[in-house]
């Protein structure tokens, strides 16, 4: 089974999910192995099965056969709630727009994952929001950002507390060239500092060189090679 | 509580749509509160008014009929008390005091009550209130008469006009007794109670009009006896027609009542006001039962506008929802935080809801009592009000649980994606 000599943070085996039994698997993955604290640049282009392997990994969704093991964890073995809590504490994620709670400030939004879950830190807001540019916005409205503002917070928020693995999906699409560039800098230089792994999921193929890892979903996801042929 | 929190702060973000809601609600519950307040009030009013009489005493009869025609001004009676036996009653050593009423004669409509000096004194309406005079004074001779506020103001007499009665309670100018005029000496404050729309002479007045009257017919022409002929034993009244009674001492009711139900000389009855009240009140059940159910049903659209309002913003909060999930915010809460949504603003509707009915009886009490002799009072937060407002509170957790359901399905089905 799993090589217990080298930690990972994610760690995918024979993993097969479909959304109802009997449908035709989504994902059918396998192996893949995301080391701590590395950075992986996974290129999906959509209807790949990208958001459902996020999931998955995310414990939103569970897989029905294969290990699902994340942060030490193995996600199969774990109830529905105490995924929930598990993520809550332990992961960051960053979705593609639309982070935000529109009805919270910045700083609510940011230590959002610190007031649900006890076992999350919301300690050191200021440092990461002067290195991340925001400082200056902690008590406006949400609505009052730019996009890439927003998308700044969204990384403060996924990086509170210390996460060892942050996730994004997609989240520089709604951004401009030369931000995309920026936001990602902020957010591999944050993660590396904090000793987070960081899974990128994008389809624009230019940023890749930034990262420690490259994969390609489709390739790694027999699902969709299979509906492909 | 932080779902309590994120509710709060959720609903003060969507501040029209909030305060839209919490209004509807705090109407429906204001007028839920305020029917009920009417309906207490009604039957408040209603049982006082009469009040510090312990019997009253009549020719035997209906009971109904008694209290209806001495304390409402309704219908007639069958048969006369002879005087001697109120005065046998009267003098009782047990009974503190009585009220004589005569009745039987009326003016444009109006009844006309014969009574004498304890009615003014003794009269009590609205627990300890009295009968007073807003012009003038208490009819002493035989040819004075005093107006309830209603008579005077429909008919708008004053002081010093001459009126003339009519025998019976059918339209004037049949059987009017208008050998003999009556004078008007006093006008009676407004009590809203039947009060208000009587006429009040003496005994001997009534005894007077009737002189020469024989078997209810009027005298033949050229018999009639002039005002000025009258003699002290032509007014002495030979009959009334029932009369109030107080005992010395509440106990003695239940056995002045039994010893009157058993007066050998003549038969009559008596009966106990509160009891025949709320016998009287009982028939009314209906139209009570029938204003709660409306008020229900006025606070079921009220939350029914909620579940509207939270229902269709499910839609557009599917992306908060996502968010909540990534967050680690299980159904459970998510669930939490829309039942709680629900239960603030029916929290909220129901404060505005008092505060409003509070501001509506007081704009309203001057003109229901001045229009409709109805004195509305807010008897205060009550248990029953206590256990409505729960039942407010409970009802918007149920219905609450419906787009909270939804939103649950909603999460479990998107997941992490971001339906835009």
């Amino acid at each position: 089974m799993s090589s217990p000599t080298n930690p990972a943070s994610i760690r995918l085996e024979q993993v097969r999910f479909a959304y109802r039994a009997g449908s035709p698997l989504v994902l059918d993955i396998e192996e893949f192995v995301l080391g701590e604290g590395e950075s992986c640049f996974l290129h999906g282009p959509s209807g790949c099965g990208k958001t459902t392997l996020l999931g998955v990994i995310a414990g939103v969704l569970e897989a029905q056969q294969g290990r699902v093991e994340v942060l030490g964890e193995d996600l199969r073995r774990l109830s529905r709630g105490r995924r929930d809590r598990w993520r809550g504490e332990k992961l960051g994620y960053i979705f593609q727009m639309f982070n935000l709670i529109p009805y919270l400030s910045v700083r609510d939004n940011i230590l959002l994952p610190a007031q649900l879950h006890r076992g999350r830190r919301g300690e050191g807001l200021e440092e990461m929001a002067a290195a991340l540019g925001i400082a200056d916005l902690l008590d406006r409205g949400v609505l009052e950002l730019s996009v890439g503002q927003q998308q700044r917070v969204a990384a403060a928020r996924a990086l509170i507390g210390g996460p060892k693995l942050v996730i994004a999906d997609e989240p520089t699409s709604a951004l401009d060239a030369a931000h995309r560039e920026r936001f990602l800098e902020l957010l591999l230089g944050q993660a590396r500092q904090a000793g987070a792994a960081l899974l990128f999921v994008s389809h624009d193929q230019s940023l890749k060189g930034l990262f420690e890892q490259q994969r390609s979903l489709p390739e790694l996801n027999r699902a969709t090679r299979l509906e492909g042929a | 509580m932080l779902i309590a929190s994120l509710a709060w702060r959720s609903l003060r973000n969507r501040r029209v749509t909030t305060g839209l809601t919490v209004l509807s609600i705090a109407l429906s519950v204001a007028l839920l509160l305020g029917v009920e307040a009417l309906r207490l009030s009604a039957r408040e009013s209603f049982s006082s008014t009469i009040s510090g009489t312990d019997l009253i005493v009549g020719a035997r009869g209906g009971g109904l009929q008694l209290l209806l025609y001495t304390v409402f001004r309704m219908g007639t009676a069958t048969n006369n008390v002879k005087w001697s036996s109120y005065e046998a009653w009267a003098k009782h050593p047990a009974v503190a005091w009585t009220i004589p009423y005569s009745l039987g004669d009326s003016h444009r409509g109006f009844r006309v009550v014969g009574t004498n000096g304890s009615f003014y004194e003794r009269y009590r309406y609205r627990r300890t209130r009295t009968v007073e005079f807003a012009a003038g004074r208490a009819p002493r001779a035989f040819d004075e008469v005093a107006l309830g506020s209603d008579v005077a103001a429909k008919l708008g007499y004053g002081l010093e006009r001459k009126i003339s009665l009519t025998h019976g309670i059918g339209a004037a100018g049949i059987m009017d007794h208008d050998d003999k005029p009556f004078r008007v000496v006093g006008v009676l404050a407004r009590t809203a109670t039947p009060i208000d729309r009587s006429l009040y002479i003496t005994l001997e007045g009534m005894t007077a009009i009737h002189v020469g009257w024989q078997q209810g017919a009027p005298p033949e022409p050229g018999e009639e006896l002039p005002a000025a002929k009258l003699t002290q034993k032509d007014l002495q009244p030979e009959a009334i027609t029932a009369f109030l009674l107080r005992a010395k001492s509440r106990i003695d009711t239940l056995r002045i009542q039994r010893d009157v139900n058993n007066y050998l000389d003549e038969p009559l009855m008596a009966i106990i006001p509160g009891v025949a009240m709320n016998e009287l009140w009982s028939t009314v059940k209906y139209a009570e039962l029938a204003l709660e159910i409306v008020g229900g049903f006025v606070v079921l659209v009220g939350l029914l506008g909620m579940l509207v309002a939270i229902y269709t913003t499910l839609n557009e909060r599917r992306r908060e929802m996502a968010i909540l999930r990534a967050l680690g915010m299980g159904p459970a809460r998510i669930v939490a935080l829309f039942v709680m949504e629900s239960v603030l603003l029916a929290v909220s509707g129901c404060l505005a809801g008092v505060g409003l009915m509070y501001v509506g009886i007081i704009a309203l009490q001057g003109l229901l009592e001045r229009e409709f002799g109805l004195y509305l009072r807010w008897q205060g937060l009550q248990w029953e009000h206590a256990i409505y407002l729960a039942i407010v509170v409970g009802a918007a957790l149920l219905i609450g649980l419906v787009p909270a359901w939804r939103a649950y399905r909603n999460t479990l089905s998107d997941g992490l994606s971001l339906r835009v």
